[in-house]
């Protein structure tokens, strides 16, 4: 019983960073209507920067806010620079454009930095606060919980409460009738790639202290988990995540838990399969067409 | 009023008005919505060639013809979705030929596009919020005008929390006018805004229209291929064929006119 | 029925695909005596690299299904043949026997995972289904490591194949293993060129361009996309068989991520829906990085240096060469040089019969081919 309590309760934590990545994925498509593959490796390149401030000023909020803005600018200059020049009438161009850019992403990451692992300490105690004799949660994973929580509900009242949000919304799925209501679509696609990466950048800088460290590929599996969970989820769902991430961490903490580190992956892959063959809606999607 | 006989388009570039058109407000008055030899069209042949026209304010204007003929080209450059080849469009005297198609609903040009233009993911007060959005900054503004509609389509008012695609379609195209007029536009453009519609609700809302200029001076071009209903709200009748205008008289001398009308109203 | 007439009125005919195929494949293997060992090595990973390239360009290029685990199909070939071939050469079976049962196993495995990520595709649109593909290329070291009777992380050993008794004193084992792999490439390429001149061609580019018109013209748009994604898994699976062979054993570290990506570069750059263009780019993504590499070890930089650019350099070249290919010449290589080549085909073609090489089927050229990238 205990152990599956902490195995639950790492899966919560681990779930938790999935979750936000997820939501990354959730704003780009509420905003663009695309699934952005470079995403995970955009949101490292902000984490090195995020290093490089911290190792400069000693200030976790410093490198944070690094991280954001960094993710945010390279959300601007990908969408501006690159995307707008890409043939839009079929998602194909854009994703193997999104691909060729991890690929020069990550080549010039590991030139720059090489394929050191750089560890990071957590900024809060990694160490499991007890209820009885009970571990569950570390403080750090409590800060991940917070930091998830305020993202979520943050997201959700910017997409559903302001008019930002609701141009955000009608210019992804209604881009021409939006331009004749006054719209400027281009505009709220730009927003809506920078508020993704820094979604996601926070996620990475968040995922880095509870593994090995930061380095090009960090982040290559935590995008195929945060596929799943959106897909799960439902793409256009910021709660969909939310659940969703909880439920992918838990099930991969279970299976390395009870059976081995080795399956997870494929526990993942037979979720995301299952999920997309017998529901594709997503648990939580709206009205969403993923069927060809 | 001009002779209600057949003229040929006028093929003049950005000059020629056609001699005699019909203003609406008295001598002098300036057209609210002006079109100067319009040449539309994709690689080779254009599909609206020359086409001249004015829209007197406070005027119903009817754009009539054929599927094919053009009308749905000619709004759609009026809203700047299009880039003319040639000929200019002019919003209250001012060329448009620089201004984007989010800053024509700034301007006071607003249209209700052809077929369920309601975005069907949003509910009906989100979808008059946006249409809202470019009448006032303020919440409060913003609020009034949303009322307003609810006060002018009570139906709506019933279905507030409604998602779009819960809408019946003529529901639809009620919210997509009241989103259209939510703004107080100066010229509303409607493309076959009966389509697909029971006579009884296409007749509700031609009465609006018709209301709403009346009462705030709103200059409309309806482009309509239902000719009996347009023509009975409207001022003026255009009638386009292949790209140009070939007739262009009053409403009610369109309406009458049997030979007119045979040979290019279809009836 | 296996006709199609093109705009210049050249036809390509199942016959004149299968001449144009054996002449290419006697002069490729004349060529090999040209090459040295090394070379030849060279020239057996391109020729097997090219059975899966061949098959994606016509996946993503003709039905638009982009697939970025590619190599996951490769590797089942490869398992495939080593799964059936090594119990085989236990069994005291050698030669011909041996290596066609193996084939078989490679093409049985292959054409089993392609149906099921087939099947996955025709229902998924094509962001689901690149990310679908993307978690299992990633999944696949998992797959080596838990099924057992995989060889785990070591992978598989695979029977080499010795050079026959009648060439053995004429050519030495990388030339063997360089026609193997270019009569295996010439069997597995050609069927998927008659495939696309005929009438599964037409109804795959009808059901890409648009999938209501088709399915009220009779064609099944689903059978048609898991046609397309078994031809190409079975097309990829010979490639990896071939791999295998090569290179005596097959695991779970050649089919990276890394590696499903160059494929995915390979027909990007030789262009979407061109066989010759997949040939040109199997040969851009072998050779180029062998080439940096050289080039960086030559330039004698610090140890440091070199090791980080050596793995790098070459990925970084590539993803430039994806985004700026899709940008500026969304036909690729295919698509850049058709113009002249329908020029050279029309100046050289003095009778009836057209010479036309089979790679650039005429329906290829752009303003008839519908490239998807640059549909407006």
């Amino acid at each position: 019983m205990d152990r599956l309590v902490l195995l639950v309760s790492t899966g919560v934590a681990r779930g938790l960073v999935i979750a936000l990545f997820a939501l990354s994925l959730v704003i780009i498509w509420r905003a663009a209507r695309i699934v952005n593959f470079g995403q995970a490796a955009m949101a490292v390149v902000a984490v090195y920067v995020a290093f490089a401030v911290h190792a400069a000023t000693g200030s976790y909020v410093l490198a944070v806010l690094g991280a954001l803005v960094t993710g945010a600018l390279l959300g601007l200059a990908v969408e501006r620079g690159l995307m707008r020049r890409v043939p839009g009438a079929t998602p194909m161009p854009g994703m193997i454009v999104a691909i060729g850019l991890v690929m020069v992403l990550q080549s010039l990451l590991g030139v720059l930095f090489g394929p050191r692992h750089r560890p990071m300490s957590p900024v809060f105690s990694q160490s499991p606060l007890y209820v009885g004799d009970v571990p569950v949660l570390s403080r750090y994973d409590l800060f991940v919980l917070v930091v998830a929580l305020v993202v979520v509900v943050g997201l959700g009242l910017l997409f559903n409460r302001s008019t930002l949000g609701l141009q955000l919304r009608a210019a992804a799925v209604a881009p021409e009738v939006s331009r004749l209501l006054g719209v400027r679509v281009p505009r709220m696609v730009t927003i809506g790639w920078m508020l993704s990466s820094a979604v996601a950048a926070l996620a990475v800088l968040l995922l880095v202290p509870t593994e090995l460290g930061l380095n090009a590929h960090s982040a290559d599996v935590l995008f195929v988990h945060a596929f799943t969970v959106a897909v799960l989820g439902g793409l256009d769902s910021p709660a969909g995540a939310l659940v969703g991430g909880l439920v992918v961490g838990v099930l991969i903490s279970l299976v390395t838990g009870y059976a081995s580190a080795g399956l997870a992956p494929l526990a993942v892959l037979g979720l995301l399969t299952t999920v997309l063959l017998v529901r594709p809606g997503g648990i939580f999607a709206t009205k969403e067409a993923r069927t060809a | 009023m001009s002779a209600p006989a057949a003229r040929s388009a006028s093929t003049a570039r950005g000059g020629d008005t056609g001699g005699g058109a019909v203003r609406g407000g008295g001598a002098g008055t300036a057209a609210a919505l002006a079109v100067e030899g319009l040449v539309v069209g994709y690689a080779g042949a254009p599909v609206v060639d020359g086409l001249t026209l004015e829209v007197a304010p406070g005027s119903v204007v009817a754009l009539l013809g054929a599927n094919g003929a053009g009308k749905t080209t000619v709004l759609r450059t009026l809203s700047g979705l299009l880039t003319p080849r040639g000929g200019r469009v002019l919003l209250d005297g001012d060329d448009l030929a620089a201004v984007r198609v989010e800053d024509r609903v700034r301007r006071g040009l607003v249209q209700v596009p052809e077929g369920r233009s309601v975005v069907t993911e949003l509910t009906v007060e989100e979808n008059l919020q946006l249409g809202a959005l470019w009448r006032s900054a303020g919440r409060a503004a913003r609020r009034t005008a949303v009322d307003e509609m609810y006060d002018l389509f009570e139906p709506l008012a019933r279905r507030r929390a409604s998602a779009g695609h819960q809408l019946s379609g003529g529901e639809r195209q009620m919210l997509a006018l009241a989103r259209a007029l939510i703004s107080r536009p100066r010229v509303l453009l409607l493309d076959e805004p009966s389509l697909g519609l029971a006579p009884r609700v296409v007749a509700q809302l031609f009465a609006v229209l018709r209301e709403r200029a009346d009462a705030t001076g709103l200059t409309v071009l309806l482009a309509e291929q239902n000719v009996t209903s347009a023509l009975s709200i409207a001022d003026r009748g255009v009638v386009l064929a292949l790209g140009e205008v070939v007739a262009d008289a009053g409403a009610a001398d369109l309406a009458a006119d049997p030979a007119l009308r045979h040979a290019y109203l279809g009836f | 029925m296996t006709r199609t007439t093109a705009r210049n009125g050249a036809r390509s005919s199942t016959r004149t695909i299968v001449l144009r195929a054996i002449m290419l494949t006697v002069l490729a293997l004349a060529a090999t005596f040209a090459l040295d060992p090394f070379r030849n090595y060279q020239l057996a990973v391109v020729a097997a690299t090219f059975c899966a390239t061949a098959g994606l360009t016509l996946l993503v290029g003709l039905t638009g299904q982009l697939s970025l685990g590619h190599g996951v199909l490769m590797a089942a070939g490869g398992y495939g043949y080593a799964l059936v071939a090594g119990p085989a050469a236990d069994a005291g079976l050698g030669g011909v026997g041996r290596f066609a049962l193996g084939i078989a196993g490679a093409l049985v495995l292959s054409a089993v995972v392609g149906g099921l990520l087939g099947l996955a595709g025709a229902r998924l649109r094509g962001p689901y289904l690149a990310g679908l593909t993307l978690a299992l290329v990633i999944a696949l070291p998992a797959v080596a490591t838990q099924v057992p009777g995989l060889g785990k992380d070591q992978g598989l050993g695979v029977p080499f194949e010795a050079v026959p008794a009648p060439l053995a004193g004429v050519m030495v084992v990388e030339q063997w293993h360089a026609w193997i792999a270019i009569v295996v490439a010439a069997v597995a390429v050609t069927p998927l060129v008659v495939l696309r001149s005929g009438p599964a061609g037409l109804r795959m580019r009808a059901t890409h361009g648009d999938e209501v018109a088709a399915r009220l013209a009779g064609i099944s748009p689903a059978r048609v996309k898991v046609t397309a994604f078994v031809a190409s898994s079975v097309s990829a699976g010979l490639g990896g068989a071939v791999l295998a062979v090569v290179a005596q054993n097959v695991g779970p570290g050649r089919y990276s991520l890394a590696f499903s990506l160059l494929l995915l570069v390979a027909v990007v750059v030789g262009g979407l829906g061109s066989v010759g263009g997949a040939a040109v780019g199997a040969a851009l993504v072998v050779l180029l990085p062998w080439l940096v590499d050289t080039v960086v070890s030559g330039a004698g930089m610090p140890a440091d240096l070199e090791q980080r650019l050596s793995g790098n350099l070459a990925v970084a070249v590539f993803g430039a060469l994806l985004v700026a290919v899709t940008v500026a010449w969304p036909g690729g290589l295919a698509g850049a040089t058709a113009g002249p080549r329908a020029r050279l085909a029309r100046r050289r073609r003095p009778a009836p019969a057209p010479v036309l090489d089979p790679d650039t089927d005429p329906a290829q050229e752009p303003t008839s081919d519908p490239q998807p990238l640059t549909e407006r």
